[in-house]
């Protein structure tokens, strides 16, 4: 088979997404925009009532608003961030999986975001925030680093996209306007593909501290205040492992579902999920650790303000949502992930579904209890959140997915070209760097490092 | 310059509730209904704060006046993203109703959790709506409040020194708690003034701040009681 029918045959199945529409497909978008009309309406009904809508009180100031944000500006790590390591690592495997993960952090960043909108009980004064911004708060260390992130992940995405966008322009009969705006004149000459790698390349070194700091000082929103199990010096390394943690796992969902509603399997193949399921398989082991740290330093220590809120969650108000968060992120992840008989793609799937569970189980953990045992003796806090927390959660969920599933209807979710040039350069040019790995050997033929399966088979005595 | 704080004497305080009452009337804090008072949701820049001893059978119950510390390092200042909140040169901790964004980050950095949130469009009875005191904004829905020391009052007393052509006094300028306190337990003053009787009773053996552990240097100080 000739190289060119064979990359004819990728953009036929990969623009099939973009070019058919079928019944199923509207069915999901009318479901999401209900859910997204109903979730705009309970915001237009806390926007009108106040905050006094919310389950939020004194002293639990916070709740699932920034629990959402918390877990939403995390999952956003699932794309850029692993994106840009398996580039800069050259992981050959990739090339398939790169756009469904970065398409997750700028889609999901909004909600992020939004979440922050929501908490606000003066969202008419957000303006401030630059009018009379002050850089002494943590708060502002997020709004700079978010939009940052925001900014750099959305290049991050575009770049590896134009030669894409590019032979939509020339081969799909729709949209031709937007294509050809977005394409940017991409002729796909040697020159250009030269260029755009050099700038793809320094993108991606350049969005991983970016991707770092940005769960970090959301962690420090946290930490740097002096509240009983916020107040501690894990939060940042906690937070950004958690953070990809959850992020491995949305990956892991987004691409089974991809795979099997655009029957993708040839694409999204088995090697994927096994790479990625050993990688969300040492997250596990990694969060695993983290966590273990900060309770048994927090219990051993045994300060008493300390202690209120670590009972409140090991066995008091909160103990179903730790309890849950530790066999949704440690006991389900590892009967599934650490055999290799149960890491299939069902295990891998129900792996990854509980790990985000557990990830939102996780924010709030952090979030609440420490609001609901302060310092004083007060009476104690209780937090039960309302339809309109519920309907927004909601919400935010349905229209990330509604925008991912807008996505994949505009632009291929699996790149096209780096296939394409993949099965062009990377098999000899993966041959190429091994055999830079070995040593040189002189041999009265000349020198080799590395020979073929034939050659080997016939040296053998 | 002066530095204004609070003695709070335990000894005399009979946890009557009329500083809980003046403030309120003072500074137009809107009255809770029993729906937010049941979910956590009124607003008392002076609240009782029940402290238990022992436990049964030999519980002692014991309440404490508390009005912000107006601490000289408060942590909410740090955290506050627009500048609302800040302490002045009196060392008065102020917030500034009108730029709050109502993030509630002040709230939840506060270790004493004096810094209430106008979860409602703040309501009086009918009858109540025309004594609003002129001289206290009434806070907007969605913004964060807190104890300011009746800081309007201070602005007054200094006006009125100053028409009048001479020094501010000792008892030119005292909140709305510590001029109703029937027993007196309340004293106010300027911290800085060695002779002033916050200065003397601050340094009494009996003193004592709330969370002094935490740096925060508080400038209302509890006079410990039964001592």
């Amino acid at each position: 088979m000739d190289l060119k029918k064979t990359f004819e045959q990728d953009e036929e199945v990969l623009l099939r997404p973009v070019r058919e529409v079928n019944r199923n497909y509207y069915i999901t978008v009318g479901i999401l925009s209900l859910i997204v009309a109903w979730a705009f309406f309970a915001y237009f009904y806390q926007l009108k009532r106040g905050l006094g809508v919310t389950g939020l009180n004194r002293p639990v100031y916070w709740g699932f608003y920034i629990t959402n944000f918390v877990f939403f500006i995390g999952i956003s790590h699932a794309g850029t961030l692993i994106s840009a390591i398996l580039r800069i690592a050259q992981a050959e495997w990739r090339r398939a999986i790169t756009r469904s993960a970065e398409v997750i952090t700028v889609m999901v960043i909004f909600f992020g975001v939004a979440s922050i909108l929501m908490d606000l009980g003066r969202p008419d004064r957000i303006f401030n925030i630059i009018e009379s911004g002050r850089f002494q708060s943590p708060l502002l260390w997020d709004v700079t680093s978010i939009t940052c992130y925001l900014t750099a992940s959305t290049v991050y995405l575009y770049l590896p996209l134009i030669p894409d966008i590019a032979i939509m322009r020339d081969k799909v009969n729709k949209r031709k306007w937007l294509y050809n705006v977005l394409s940017l004149g991409w002729t796909g000459t040697p020159r250009q593909f030269k260029r755009l790698e050099l700038v793809i390349s320094v993108m991606a070194i350049l969005v991983i501290p970016v991707a770092v700091s940005v769960h970090t000082v959301v962690s420090f929103v946290f930490a740097m205040t002096v509240q009983p199990m916020w107040h501690s010096a894990i939060f940042g390394p906690y937070f950004v492992v958690g953070a990809i943690y959850s992020g491995i796992a949305a990956l892991i969902i987004a691409m089974a579902l991809i795979r099997w509603v655009y029957k993708l399997d040839n694409y999204l193949r088995d090697i994927h999920f096994t790479n990625l399921g050993l990688l969300l398989f040492v997250m596990t082991l990694l969060w695993t650790y983290f966590t273990f740290s900060e309770y048994l330093t927090t219990f051993y220590g045994a300060e008493p303000t300390h202690m209120a809120v670590f009972w409140s969650k090991f066995s008091g108000e909160y103990m179903l949502e730790f309890w849950g968060m530790i066999v949704c992120c440690f006991v389900i992840p590892v009967i599934f992930l650490s055999n290799r008989k149960l890491r299939t793609m069902t295990g891998m799937v129900i792996s990854s579904f509980a790990i985000t569970i557990g990830m939102w189980l996780e924010r709030f953990i952090i979030v609440v209890p420490t609001l609901a045992n302060p310092r004083l003796p007060y009476e104690r806090g209780a937090y039960h959140p309302s339809w309109v927390e519920l309907s927004l959660l909601a919400g935010c969920f349905a229209f990330f997915i509604l925008l991912y599933v807008l996505f994949t209807k505009f632009f291929p979710i699996v790149s096209i070209w780096e296939i394409q040039e993949g099965r062009q350069h990377a098999v000899s040019e993966v041959a190429e760097r091994v055999r830079t790995y070995l040593p040189d050997a002189h041999t009265e033929e000349g020198e080799a490092q590395a020979f073929s399966r034939e050659q080997v088979e016939t040296a053998r005595p | 310059m002066a530095k204004w704080g609070m003695v709070i004497d335990l000894d005399k305080c009979t946890a009557c509730q009329a500083c809980v009452i003046a403030c309120q009337a003072e500074n137009n804090v809107p009255n809770s209904d029993p729906e937010a008072a049941g979910t956590g949701r009124s607003i008392h820049w002076m609240e009782m704060l029940p402290i238990v001893e022992e436990e049964y059978p030999h519980l002692r119950m014991r309440l404490m006046p508390r009005p912000c510390m107006h601490c000289e390092k408060p942590p909410c200042i740090k955290v506050c993203p627009v500048n609302a909140t800040q302490i002045g040169s009196e060392g008065i901790v102020g917030q500034i109703n009108a730029r709050c964004i109502g993030c509630r980050y002040c709230t939840t950095a506060c270790p004493y959790t004096v810094k209430y949130f106008n979860w409602y469009k703040p309501e009086w009875p009918a009858v109540m709506e025309n004594h609003l005191n002129p001289d206290v904004q009434v806070r907007y829905i969605g913004v964060v409040e807190k104890c300011i020391f009746c800081h309007h009052r201070l602005q007054k007393a200094r006006d009125l020194a100053r028409y009048e052509g001479r020094e501010m006094g000792p008892n030119d300028y005292i909140p709305a708690c510590a001029q109703t306190c029937p027993a007196e337990a309340i004293y106010f003053g300027d911290l800085e003034n060695p002779k002033s009787s916050v200065a003397i009773l601050s340094k009494s053996k009996r003193a004592f701040h709330l969370l002094e552990d935490l740096g925060t240097h508080p400038k209302v100080t509890y006079l410990s009681e039964g001592v």
